[in-house]
Parts: C-alpha cells; sequence; structure tokens
C-alpha cells in the first residue's frame, strides 16, 4: 500500500483488467520462471530502500538477454503498458518503485563480467553485475571502479548509471557519469542500441551523457563498459576534531581552497559523532561539535606532505584534536563511525528522514546554523552527517511515527531544508536521486521552462511516456510537496547496507 | 541590440522566439572549420562575455560564453588553479580569432589529460542557454555535485551550437600542480609505443598524460608537488624498467604538451582527422590507413591523422569502434562528406528526435553536425 505523503500515476484500469491476456503474452516470449505474477513473490517488488512507499506491479520479468529485454519492450510498446525497470532494488528515492500496472524489469539475471581488458583499462560488464563485484573482478592486478556508493556490495552497475551514483571518493574520482566509457540500451520502443564504447567521447551528441543520470526515464541498460583506475599507493586519513561546526566547515574551505582534494572529505556533527561513538567505538572525541575525516590517496611521497599540510590548516583553525592513522586498522576503524552513522542515528531515534542537498561548499557554516534553527522551530531534533568536501548534505532528522503530528512535523522540517539548500545556489539531490521522493520540490529548484526541455528529452525516448511512470517529474496526481526517504525501525529494507 | 548581435539572454530570446532566418551561431570564430559548412546569416554571441562568480574556495567558475579562454586562464592562474581538462589551443583549425569558453564546451574540445581528468563535458556544471525556439531556460547547477533532472551539460557538450545558444556556464576548476615532468622513451613501433602508454597509465604513479610523437617518442607527464612528481619518476622508471632518453622539467614540459594538444606536429597538412578509438587499435587504424603524418594521445586513444588526400573512406573503413572527425578541408570537402562520424541508423533517428526537441524549425547551424 502507498503512503499518503506521495502519489504514483493511478493505474490504467482497462490494463488491470487485461492481466492474464498480458501474463501469457510475456510467457509466449519467456521462461515460465521469468515471469513472477504471484502476489507473494511479487512483494519482493513492491518498493526499494525508500521502504514507506510500496505498490505490487501487475507482474516482473526476469530476461537473461538482451534479446528477451528487446522482446518484452517491443511487446509492451504494442501493448502500451507501463515499464519499471528495476537493479538490485536499493535507491534511495522510489527509483524503482512500481505502479500497479506496470511490468518490472527484473536485470538480476545480468550477472556476469563479459571481459576486463587492462591494457584500455576498462570492464565490460551486464547491467546486472553489482558495483564491488567489478572491483573485485580487477583487484589481483590492483586495479578498482571508483564510485563507491554505500550499497556497493548489493547495487547493480546498471542502477549506478542509472542513478549516476557517487559515493565517498567521488570528490577525487568523480561520479559514475565520468567513470562510464558506453552501454548498450534497449529503448521503450524496443530497439537495441550501443552508445559510446572503449573510446573515449561521443562523435556526435552525448546521448551516454544523457543516459547515465535519467533514473531509468529513457530506457534500460544492459550492459556496461567503465573505466578502471590503479590502486593508490596508499591512503591514510586523518580525524580532527572542533569545538564548533564554524571551525569545521572553515577547515574544509581552506583545505579545498590550498589545492588539497582529498580522496574523501566527511563531516558529521555532535548528535551523529555521539550516536556512532555509542554504536561502534570508533574513538572518536566525544567533547567536540564536529568532527572531519580526511582521507588522502596516493603517491606515498604526496600523501606524506599533504597530511603535514592539512593538520596544519586545522590547528589554524583550532582543531581540538588530530590524529592521523598509523595503519590499515586504524583508517578503517575512523571510518568505521563515519559508515555506522545512519544504523547508529537509527538507535537513538525510532525513525528518521535521510534528506540529501548539495550546496556551494562556502555556504556550509550559514546553512548548518538554519539547519539548527529550524530544529528547533520543528521541535525535532537532527544529525548531521556529510560529504563535506563537495557540499552534499545528509541532514537526518529524527522523529518517532507513533507519536500523533510527528512525521508530518518531520516532513515539513524536510521540505524546508531542500528548499534551503536551493535558496543557498544548491540542489534537491546531490547522489540519491530525484525518484518519487523529491519529485514534487522540483518546480521549487526549475522553472517551468526548464522543466519543459527536459520533459522533452524524455519525450524523445518515450514518447508514450510509459517507462518509469511517476518518477522524477511532479505530475498532476501530486499530492504532496515532500521529499525524503522514510526509515522506520521495523521496516528497513538493505538493513545490513552501511549508509553514507 | 545591433544586427543580429544580442547582448542579453533576453535580447537572444527575443531574436530566436520571433519568426526568421536560421542563424550559424559565432562567439570567437576559431571552430568555424569544423562541420558542414553553413549557410546562414551570422549570429553574433560574442557580446555575451564576462565573468559572472568565481570563488576560488568553491573550485567553480561562472562566466558569459564568449568570455575568451586566456581571459579565464589568466584569472584561474592567478589563484592557482586551472581548468583540469587542458583546453587545447585552436590554432591547428587554421583560424585566426580567441577562442570562448563557450566554443571550448560546445566542442567538448580537451586536451592531454583528458585521458586522466576527463573531458570538458566531465566538467562542465551548469547551464542557461536560449534553445531554437526562443525559450531561455537552465540545466544542472553551480554545485559539483548534482543529481537532479537530465544532465543537460551532458547534453549541450559537442552539440556544435546545433541544439541551443548558450548564455552563462559554470565549469568546475581544479587547483593547479605545484610542477610538472615529462619522461621520453625511444618506442620501436606504435606497438610498443601504446603498449608503453598503457603500462604508465596503469602504474600507481598516477600519470596524467602519455602521447606519442614519432620523431620524439612516447612522452609520459607527472604533475604534482615537486617532491611527489621526483619521486613518482623514479618508481615509474622502476616499474617500466626503462631509463628515459630525456627529461622535460616544468616550464618545458608544459609546452611539450600545448604543442602535443594542439597537433602542432600537423599544422601543415592539408587535411586532418582525429579519431577517438580504444588504444590498443591504434596500431592496426595506422597500419590501415597509412597516413603521411601522425601523432597519437590519450594512451593511444587519440589519432591525429594529416595528409593531402581526404581518403574519408579509407579513415572510417579503419574504425572498429570510436569515431573520426574531419578537423581540416576545403569548404567542398565539407559539404561533401560527413565531417562527424555517420551513426546507426537508430541512434541517427533518435538524435534527429533530440535536435527537433530543442530546435525544431532547425534555426541553429542547420545541417552543421549532419
Amino acid at each position: 500500500m502507498l503512503s499518503r505523503m506521495i502519489c504514483l500515476p493511478p493505474p490504467d484500469a482497462a490494463i488491470l483488467a487485461r492481466k492474464a491476456k498480458i501474463l501469457s503474452g510475456l510467457r509466449a516470449m519467456l521462461d515460465a520462471a521469468d515471469v513472477i505474477d504471484d502476489e507473494l513473490l511479487l512483494r519482493a517488488y513492491e518498493t526499494d530502500a525508500l521502504t514507506a512507499y510500496r505498490q505490487r506491479p501487475l507482474a516482473v520479468v526476469l530476461p537473461h538477454t538482451t534479446a528477451e529485454v528487446a522482446a518484452v519492450l517491443r511487446y509492451a510498446h504494442r501493448e502500451g503498458l507501463n515499464i519499471v525497470p528495476r537493479g538490485a532494488g536499493t535507491s534511495l528515492s522510489g527509483g524503482a518503485v512500481p505502479t500497479a500496472d506496470a511490468i518490472v524489469v527484473g536485470m538480476g539475471r545480468f550477472n556476469r563480467i563479459l571481459e576486463i581488458d587492462y591494457e584500455d583499462r576498462c570492464v565490460v560488464a551486464q547491467s546486472g553485475v553489482t558495483n564491488l563485484a567489478i572491483s573485485q573482478a580487477v583487484a589481483e592486478r590492483n586495479f578498482f571502479y571508483a564510485p563507491d556508493p554505500s550499497s556497493q556490495i548489493a547495487c547493480t552497475i546498471g542502477g549506478n548509471v542509472a542513478e549516476n551514483s557517487g559515493g565517498v571518493h567521488c570528490l577525487k574520482y568523480g561520479l559514475t557519469t565520468h567513470n562510464v566509457l558506453g552501454v548498450e540500451l534497449v529503448t521503450p520502443q524496443g530497439e537495441i542500441l550501443r552508445l559510446g564504447g572503449r573510446h573515449l567521447d561521443a562523435g556526435h551528441y552525448d546521448l551516454l551523457g544523457l543516459i547515465t543520470g535519467s533514473e531509468g526515464l529513457l530506457g534500460i541498460v544492459t550492459e556496461v563498459t567503465v573505466r578502471i583506475l590503479p590502486k593508490p599507493q596508499t591512503a591514510r586519513a586523518v580525524l580532527i576534531g572542533f569545538a564548533t561546526a564554524e571551525g569545521a566547515s572553515a577547515c574544509v574551505a581552506d583545505v579545498i581552497a590550498a589545492g588539497i582534494i582529498p580522496a574523501g572529505l566527511e563531516m558529521m556533527d555532535g548528535p551523529a559523532i555521539r550516536a556512532a561513538e555509542d554504536f561502534v567505538h570508533a574513538g572518536y572525541p566525544l567533547d567536540v561539535d564536529a568532527v572531519l575525516i580526511v582521507e588522502l590517496d596516493g603517491p606515498r611521497a604526496e600523501v606524506e606532505e599533504l597530511i603535514g599540510r592539512v593538520t596544519g590548516i586545522a590547528g589554524r583553525h583550532g582543531a581540538t584534536c588530530c590524529r592521523v592513522s598509523a595503519d590499515e586498522a586504524e583508517r578503517l576503524r575512523f571510518w568505521a563511525g563515519r559508515k555506522a552513522a545512519f544504523p547508529a542515528v537509527g538507535r537513538i531515534s525510532p525513525d528518521y528522514l535521510c534528506m540529501d542537498g548539495s550546496i556551494p561548499r562556502h555556504r556550509l557554516a550559514p546553512v548548518l546554523r538554519a539547519i539548527t534553527e529550524l530544529s528547533r522551530r520543528h521541535g525535532l531534533r537532527v544529525a548531521n552527517v556529510f560529504h563535506a568536501g563537495d557540499g552534499n548534505l545528509h541532514p537526518l532528522i529524527l522523529y518517532d511515527a507513533n507519536r500523533p503530528g510527528e512525521l508530518e512535523r518531520a516532513e515539513a522540517f524536510g521540505a524546508d531544508i531542500l528548499r534551503l539548500c536551493v535558496d543557498a545556489g544548491g540542489v534537491l539531490t546531490g547522489e540519491h536521486g530525484v525518484g518519487i521522493e523529491k519529485r514534487d520540490l522540483m518546480t521549487y529548484q526549475f522553472g517551468p521552462t526548464d522543466l519543459t526541455v527536459q520533459h522533452r528529452i524524455k519525450h524523445v525516448f518515450d514518447p508514450q511516456v510509459r517507462f518509469n511512470p511517476g518518477k522524477v517529474f511532479p505530475t498532476l496526481s501530486r499530492c504532496s510537496e515532500q521529499g525524503r526517504e522514510h526509515v522506520h525501525s521495523a521496516s528497513v529494507r538493505h538493513a545490513g547496507l552501511p549508509r553514507f | 541590440m545591433d544586427g543580429f548581435r544580442p547582448h542579453s539572454e533576453a535580447e537572444l530570446a527575443q531574436l530566436l522566439s520571433a519568426p526568421g532566418p536560421a542563424f550559424e551561431l559565432r562567439a570567437g570564430g576559431t571552430k568555424r572549420g569544423v562541420g558542414r559548412p553553413v549557410r546562414a546569416p551570422l549570429l553574433d554571441l560574442s557580446a555575451l562575455r564576462g565573468i559572472v562568480d568565481y570563488q576560488p574556495g568553491e573550485l567553480v567558475l561562472t562566466a558569459r560564453p564568449a568570455t575568451p579562454l586566456a581571459e579565464i586562464e589568466t584569472l584561474l592562474e592567478a589563484q592557482q588553479q586551472r581548468l583540469a581538462f587542458e583546453p587545447p589551443d585552436a590554432a591547428v583549425l587554421g583560424s585566426a580569432g580567441q577562442q570562448t569558453l563557450g566554443g571550448v564546451l560546445m566542442a567538448n574540445s580537451s586536451g592531454s589529460r583528458r585521458v586522466t581528468a576527463g573531458a570538458a563535458r566531465d566538467h562542465f556544471l551548469g547551464l542557461r542557454a536560449v534553445n531554437g525556439r526562443g525559450e531561455p531556460f537552465g540545466g544542472g547547477g553551480r554545485v559539483v555535485k548534482n543529481v537532479t533532472g537530465f544532465d543537460l551539460p551532458k547534453a549541450l557538450a559537442g552539440s556544435w551550437g546545433t541544439l541551443a545558444a548558450l548564455t552563462e556556464v559554470t565549469v568546475r576548476v581544479v587547483p593547479a600542480a605545484e610542477t610538472e615532468s615529462t619522461l621520453l622513451f625511444d618506442a620501436a613501433s606504435v606497438d610498443a609505443a601504446v603498449n608503453l602508454c598503457s603500462r604508465a597509465l596503469g602504474s600507481m604513479f598516477e600519470v596524467s598524460c602519455a602521447a606519442f610523437l614519432p620523431d620524439r617518442g612516447v612522452a609520459v607527464r607527472l604533475e604534482g608537488l615537486r617532491s611527489s612528481v621526483q619521486s613518482r619518476s623514479t618508481g615509474l622508471l622502476a616499474a617500466l624498467g626503462r631509463s628515459a632518453q630525456a627529461v622535460l622539467q616544468a616550464k618545458d614540459s608544459w609546452q611539450l604538451w600545448r604543442r602535443i594538444a594542439g597537433a602542432e606536429a600537423l599544422t601543415g597538412c592539408r587535411v586532418i582527422w582525429r579519431l577517438a578509438v580504444p588504444p590498443r587499435q591504434a596500431a592496426r587504424i595506422l597500419d590501415d590507413i597509412a597516413p603521411d603524418v601522425f601523432q597519437l594521445d590519450w594512451g593511444g586513444g587519440l589519432i591525429w591523422l594529416g595528409s593531402a588526400q581526404l581518403d574519408a573512406q579509407r579513415v572510417r573503413g579503419a574504425l572498429r569502434g570510436g569515431h573520426a572527425t574531419l578537423i581540416r578541408a576545403t569548404e567542398a570537402e565539407r559539404s561533401a562528406n560527413a565531417v562527424f562520424e555517420p551513426q546507426a541508423p537508430a541512434i541517427a533517428a533518435l538524435a534527429a528526435r533530440f535536435k527537433a526537441a530543442f530546435d525544431p524549425d532547425d534555426r541553429l547551424n542547420p545541417g552543421r553536425m549532419s
């Protein structure tokens, strides 16, 4: 059942009425085991990592080959059926939540790495291969695939392309879009296209760049070619404590201004530090209001020198403690608290909403102050955990859904934070995607013409508007102005995945 | 507005929303020789210039598109910053004038560092523009991390002014390297050269560029802190099991890469092609084409060809993946031959609909990419 907060487009009654015919049509082109309509089995596909929103689809298909995907999409095109592409279902913005009249195309069976090419430094993988599996496959030769979203043990490379996924290291290594060389794409009409390849740049319009981050609105990616990088010689982390968030923010600005691009530059505020320390005992200082984790990687000589510069800058901004990881175990311990921050906050509050706004770095301190003020005004606690180096905030709003009115207050608080980010010169989402979650706030960031231009691009690929309906763009069925990941301790999907 | 020379986004929108002719878009004019000749009155965008916002600590710069690239590079240099994609000098295109930031983005023009630091499109964060319907619109943003809506900067990068006229652009900038150094190696064959480039780029020593010039050999570039560049050079030589024939430091190194990215070795050639290919195919492709002059950049992934003859069929016939762009040829040759790589029919149909979504009446650089 869908939450009352965000509406998906109402199902087409005529499609629901043709269900039996549609199922037999799908079974004519796929093995019986690859077409799912059993109500119990369908439950696995009714939501993603935005668990507040659930809707059982009409059916799920699990194709094995690109030809099967194309056959299903041609059939759906002919029959006028809605399609919802799905990787591992780890979207934090509801990108894979179906409508009741949709066919979910699950890409889980596209799980093979097709080729590893060390000479041209790329990997060709089917789109259902997990992000981490690519790095693991090339680890023997000391290579890695750079984007590392927190769900990397589960999320698929095809899903990464759809969401343009980031991670803690994108400050230095870029997002998915900077690391994808080519895709095989099946269009909503069932045509198979190859965009890009093992070469660099497009020879014509950059349709590959457009597909990346298009949230499953333009087609289904069946194969991905990514570039791989040699692993850095060494990586070390510095844990720095500050009496105030202002001090930490100023330190972040000065590290960047000093010409240093850390591999990761993360910040946690007082409530997040204490929750994380209680949970994983990472050795964080408890007498501070902010910590930074600065990770530097690369050639040993360079990392040594940069650590000296970073600790110097921290000292000038009144750091109350500054520890440099002595070995790999200590580096991982510094990260343990950060990576456990979301579940740690989950322990101190029955529920939380996770926001994902992105702002110019120099606005960190004033935006944090404004969030604190909003917290007072809405009467709800907030913990801040975020990618400070690239200005990507993840405020966690703490509330208890069992207390009347608190969920509504949390929602209002969350929407205020996203508006605050846009007002500060930022954007609604830095890495989680718009999905259904922030869809209705799009009009706050974009003007009507901006959205019209984007709508037209959607229509170029999908003139019948049947692909991933109800996502990204505000629709007539809009029924709220909210935007958040809603997590209740009892219903967290992929609870074992770290979130950062 | 004087003639077709708008001074603001509003004037440009007014011009394009009223019925009127198709236009050839021009700001610096350095890239007019690329693409099929456009037979239409000039739309002079050169008044849309000037820095809008630059905060060095933010590593982001917003400017109007006709701002000369040289002006931006000077501004960045004063803050020890630069454009990571190191746009190449436009002299090889054989036209006078100053290239502009907007022109560089519309051509997705990247230098030697593209292979490790990304292309112009990868550093293009946000834009305002007016499409062929005369509608002013925006896309992307002014922050480095943004997945809100379709990635319009990527959609417009490399579109050669056929979708919209830019009115404001935001690009990411990066800290400049403290110093740089280039190691030069002999190579017995193109295959050996590409192999050496691959090993250097695949090493842990953070090589930023790798190229092959037949008369100089393989060039490998290291950039960063002084101490780091030195120790990485030593480490790289040990890993490759080679000694360098020559080492260029600082300014000398920088100048070599300026010449490589600008394909200076080809400036005397009548016809110039630029091929983006999978690096390990470079040797076979060069065998198949047998050009008069060539050089490799991007570790073998970018081939510059120079010759007296056009040889379009031979050049395009040699590709197995990748694309070839005709960079220099006569107007008659550019009229008679596809300048950009012909696309598979299904993709060409999609691209045509994509163009029509922005410019349904074909008023912006008509025919240039056909």
